[in-house]
């Protein structure tokens, strides 16, 4: 199976590892992901402003192509595909920005939503299956206490994410299982981590990190992964003070699958 | 000539604000037939029907036309008037200029021109209309109540008060409902089993009251005054009339991991069980799907222990059929499932309970014996957090748009019964709005923060987080802007009703209809509050929509009432708008058996003379007293055979000529 792929910034500089990993463990799993050519910038932060249309031309440029090579298309970093999502919802089911983006951007055949957009949790859980994933593990996590931890962007708006229950989710954990480790489930798992906050108010956004640290920690979780760079960066300042781990869903992937 | 007399109503404002009412007569005065036309502001008010009777008479008018809302509201009215008058009251036709007219249009010239319409097709009908007579049919003076709740049992008491027999159908092993597993009522705080208890013998004593526990409707058929409802008695296991009720069985039983319905799942019951102490009848069943004789064929202990010989492990279902003049419906209703709101943590942490659960943990009879305890470590809580419309007012699909009605009332309950006997427990109470009114409602809600000091505040919590031993409450206080953490001991959700998960399968049994929410519609929300769309069916209490007890018992000796009217008619008058075959035409391919929902329509076989010979002929035959006039078997009929009275094909066509003017 051929998926297009959208890296995204983050996963060139900051966070390599999130791609890597995800890039070697596709190749054991029997599915490829093709760069996108010429690929720009997601557009970083859904506007909310409902007749803002400028921050969306990229992500629907990277829609329009993926529709043009006939694929799915594959994210990894959730910010990432938080937007592209979301602007895809959009081309969908809102007629007006459909227009004014299509009309502005020209390009061959107008894009209306067709492609359906995957995380990469989504192509593991869906397309190949944790059962499966399971098969293939070559060094199984066994005894390792692990937490997931979602954030917002992956799970919300859950209409619109479809990702899982917003309140409960469970695929991180199920993934963790499939690897042969045990999943340990926190109550502050879904909560923020502090997103932007820790630019300008950086006592708020460690409070909100450090809670969620030290909920994992007192459920016995010895480490925790998530899929998002920004997370990772919020809790990792705080990594110091509370003994749990923070790692990318990828890495923990690519060591059970034998290829880190 | 027809003698045709149109009367158009203005209904208040409600039509002449948007119908020139007088344009309306005025053309009507010039349709074929009508010699009298004219307008009047209330035609249904006493001056209106006079207005009507007197036409009849003075203008010797053979036919009428109202127009006016639906035939749903008035028409029986407007007939008996012209009856009252002299006139056969099926020559009346009503033009609804109401309900498919104004209320629907805004431009008064469009909305006139449709009444005219609308006029015009009623005048056609009515030329074509002919005098029918109504047949009559005997009732059948047994009464059947749908649930055992408090609902159906006050609805069984008032009914064999009254002297007729009535059967009660309860699903679970006793009757009681959600009453019996409740602690304390509002707004008197008297205890819920002192009050309940008595009315549970009492119907069980009753000489005019059968209780059929542990069973189900499985069928019914038939219609008002002659229903025949197969019930399913599901094999007890135990045989009632031997049984002594001693319960040794059921303390011998070694199978003890099923989770107590009554209980709410706070403690474990056994397989053999009676659902509470004070349950009637205080017969135990068997659990079959928990029992290890059927599991694996051995054990059997209940049948050794008990020394009346009472169990039977060869029992079977019964079916019971049984005729019935009326039906009332009390089935009751369920707390939704809480599993969509992850936030709360039900489900994941055991201090989180519901309403329900709480009603247990505070009464005397429960598993904690009425101390307030925490599920997780049987201690006493320090803080208790109370978070209402927990799934109600809810427009999301997790849960229901409604307002459950009883949740700002029994919260209340609730936080002044912990803080009755531990004034030292801290109770916090966020609400969106206090709802209560009610007789003494108010003052009671009042009473909670005023004399109790239990602390309320408006706005809702966003997370509970189990956190070790502590519950962390989330919320936010919307009067200040504040958000607002409590370390709670105990949370407390008031979760929202629902309508049974078999309301729907029910309603189609009966042939009554269920709303968006699948609570059973009443016949017209303000007028006809208990009686449904289909005759001699009757809604009591929480089944229709959510109601304190106080409602559903009003309702329920409403809905007695109404049973009891028609129980005690010696007579139906029959609709006469039924099917009617022309058997001169009629092929015999008896398609319109297939069809007919009532089960109305059989077969026959006629003989006629034809060029002398004799000729025996199949023909379909419609039982006028089964016949409902539905019509499905006229359209169905591929040569034309049948007709239905008082609509027959030509007078449909000639509204719809009408129409097509």
């Amino acid at each position: 199976m051929k998926y297009s792929y959208f890296p995204g910034c983050t996963l060139k500089t900051k966070a390599q590892e999130l791609e890597k990993y995800a890039l070697r463990s596709a190749e054991v799993l029997g599915f490829e992901l093709e760069e996108q050519i010429e690929w720009q910038c997601c557009g970083a932060v859904y506007p909310l402003a409902t007749d803002e249309i400028a921050t969306k031309l990229s992500s629907v440029r990277t829609l329009a192509s993926a529709k043009e090579n006939g694929n799915k298309l594959v994210t990894l970093c959730s910010a990432c595909h938080h937007v592209i999502k979301r602007v895809n919802e959009d081309m969908k089911t809102d007629k007006s920005t459909r227009d004014k983006v299509n009309n502005y951007l020209n390009i061959s055949e107008d894009y209306k939503g067709e492609v359906e957009v995957l995380h990469y949790l989504e192509v593991l859980r869906d397309e190949i299956g944790f059962d499966e994933l399971a098969k293939l593990v070559k060094n199984p996590l066994t005894g390792r206490k692990i937490g997931a931890y979602y954030g917002c962007l992956l799970l919300r708006p859950d209409k619109v994410m479809g990702f899982d229950d917003p309140e409960n989710p469970s695929t991180i954990e199920e993934f963790i299982k499939a690897l042969g480790a045990t999943p340990v489930k926190y109550p502050y798992r879904t909560e923020c981590c502090g997103g932007y906050l820790s630019l300008d108010n950086k006592d708020k956004a460690a409070n909100m990190a450090s809670s969620i640290l030290l909920s994992a920690s007192k459920h016995e979780a010895n480490e925790i992964v998530t899929a998002c760079p920004l997370c990772k960066y919020n809790l990792e300042i705080n990594e110091l003070k509370s003994k749990v781990t923070v790692t990318y869903f990828t890495e923990l992937l690519a060591e059970a699958l034998g290829v880190k | 000539m027809a003698r045709i007399g149109v009367f158009v109503c203005w209904c208040g404002s409600n039509i002449a604000a948007t119908v020139d009412v007088k344009e309306v007569a005025k053309e009507a005065a010039k349709m074929s037939g009508v010699v009298l036309s004219t307008d009047y502001q209330y035609m249904c008010s006493e001056i209106g029907q006079n207005l009507l009777r007197n036409a009849i008479k003075k203008e010797k008018l053979d036919r009428v036309v109202v127009a006016a809302c639906s035939p749903r509201m008035h028409e029986v009215t407007f007939r008996k008037a012209a009856e009252l008058a002299g006139l056969n009251p099926y020559l009346v036709e009503i033009a609804n200029i109401r309900e498919h007219c104004s209320w629907v249009h805004k431009n008064k010239d469009e909305a006139t021109e449709k009444a005219i319409a609308l006029v015009r097709a009623a005048v056609a009908k009515v030329t074509l209309n002919q005098e029918l007579i109504p047949g009559e049919i005997g009732i059948e003076k047994r009464a059947l109540v749908i649930g055992g709740g408090i609902a159906g049992i006050q609805t069984a008491l008032d009914i064999a008060d009254a002297g007729y027999m009535v059967d009660v159908i309860e699903k679970t092993p006793s009757i009681g409902g959600k009453m019996a597993q409740i602690d304390k009522t509002f707004p008197t705080l008297d205890c819920s089993a002192c009050i309940l208890t008595p009315k549970m013998v009492d119907a069980s004593m009753h000489p005019n009251i059968n209780l059929h526990t542990y069973s189900e409707v499985e069928k019914v058929s038939g219609y008002v005054g002659n229903f025949e409802v197969t019930i399913n008695k599901k094999a007890r296991s135990v045989i009632i009339e031997k049984c002594s009720g001693c319960g040794v069985c059921i303390e011998k039983c070694p199978s003890r991991k099923t989770k107590s319905e009554f209980e709410e799942g706070l403690v474990n019951r056994k397989a053999i069980y009676t659902p509470f102490p004070q349950a009637v009848p205080n017969v135990p069943v068997i659990d079959r799907e928990a029992c290890i004789k059927f599991k694996t064929g051995k054990c059997g202990i209940c049948k050794k222990v008990c020394t009346a010989e009472a169990i039977d492990f060869e029992q079977e279902d019964t079916k019971i059929i049984q005729k019935y003049g009326a039906i009332v419906v009390s089935t009751g209703y369920d707390l939704i499932d809480l599993a969509k709101f992850g936030e709360y943590a039900y489900g994941e942490d055991p201090d989180v309970i519901t309403s329900l659960e709480f009603e247990r943990i505070t009464n005397a009879a429960g598993p904690t014996a009425g101390k307030l305890l925490r599920p997780s470590n049987n201690e006493k809580p320090e803080k208790v957090v109370f978070i209402q419309c927990v799934g109600s007012r809810d427009k999301t699909c997790r849960g229901k748009t409604y307002c459950s009605k009883i949740c700002c009332m029994y919260t209340a309950k609730h936080a002044m019964l912990i803080k009755e006997k531990y004034p030292d427990i801290e109770v916090h109470v966020f609400y969106i709005d206090v709802r209560t009114p009610g007789k003494n409602f108010d003052e009671f809600q009042r009473r909670a923060v005023e004399e109790y000091g239990v602390n309320y505040i408006k706005g809702m919590v966003g997370k509970v987080f189990p956190d070790g031993d502590k519950l962390r409450v989330y919320g936010v206080d919307a009067l200040s802007g504040d958000t607002i953490e409590i370390d709670a001991d105990l949370v407390v959700l008031a979760a929202a009703t629902k309508a049974k998960e078999d309301a729907e399968e029910l309603g189609r049994k009966l042939s009554i209809s269920t709303d968006t929410n699948n609570f059973f519609t009443e016949a017209h929300p303000k007028l006809r509050p208990v009686e449904t769309h289909s005759a001699g069916i009757y809604l009591a209490g929480a089944c229709q929509g959510p109601k304190d007890i106080p409602e559903t018992v009003a309702q329920a000796s409403a809905a007695a009432s109404k049973a009891i009217i028609l129980l005690s008619k010696s007579k139906l008058i029959n609709n006469p708008c039924v099917a009617k075959v022309d058997e001169t035409i009629c092929c015999g391919c008896l398609e319109c058996t297939n069809i007919c929902p009532y089960e109305a329509i059989a077969s026959t076989i006629i003989e006629y003379r034809d060029h002398g010979k004799m000729i025996k002929k199949l023909v379909s035959e419609v039982n006028e007293a089964l016949c409902q006039g539905c019509g499905g078997c006229t359209v169905t009929c591929r040569p034309g055979a049948i007709d239905l009275k008082g609509f027959s094909n030509k007078q449909i066509l000639a509204e719809v000529d009408a129409l097509c003017f």
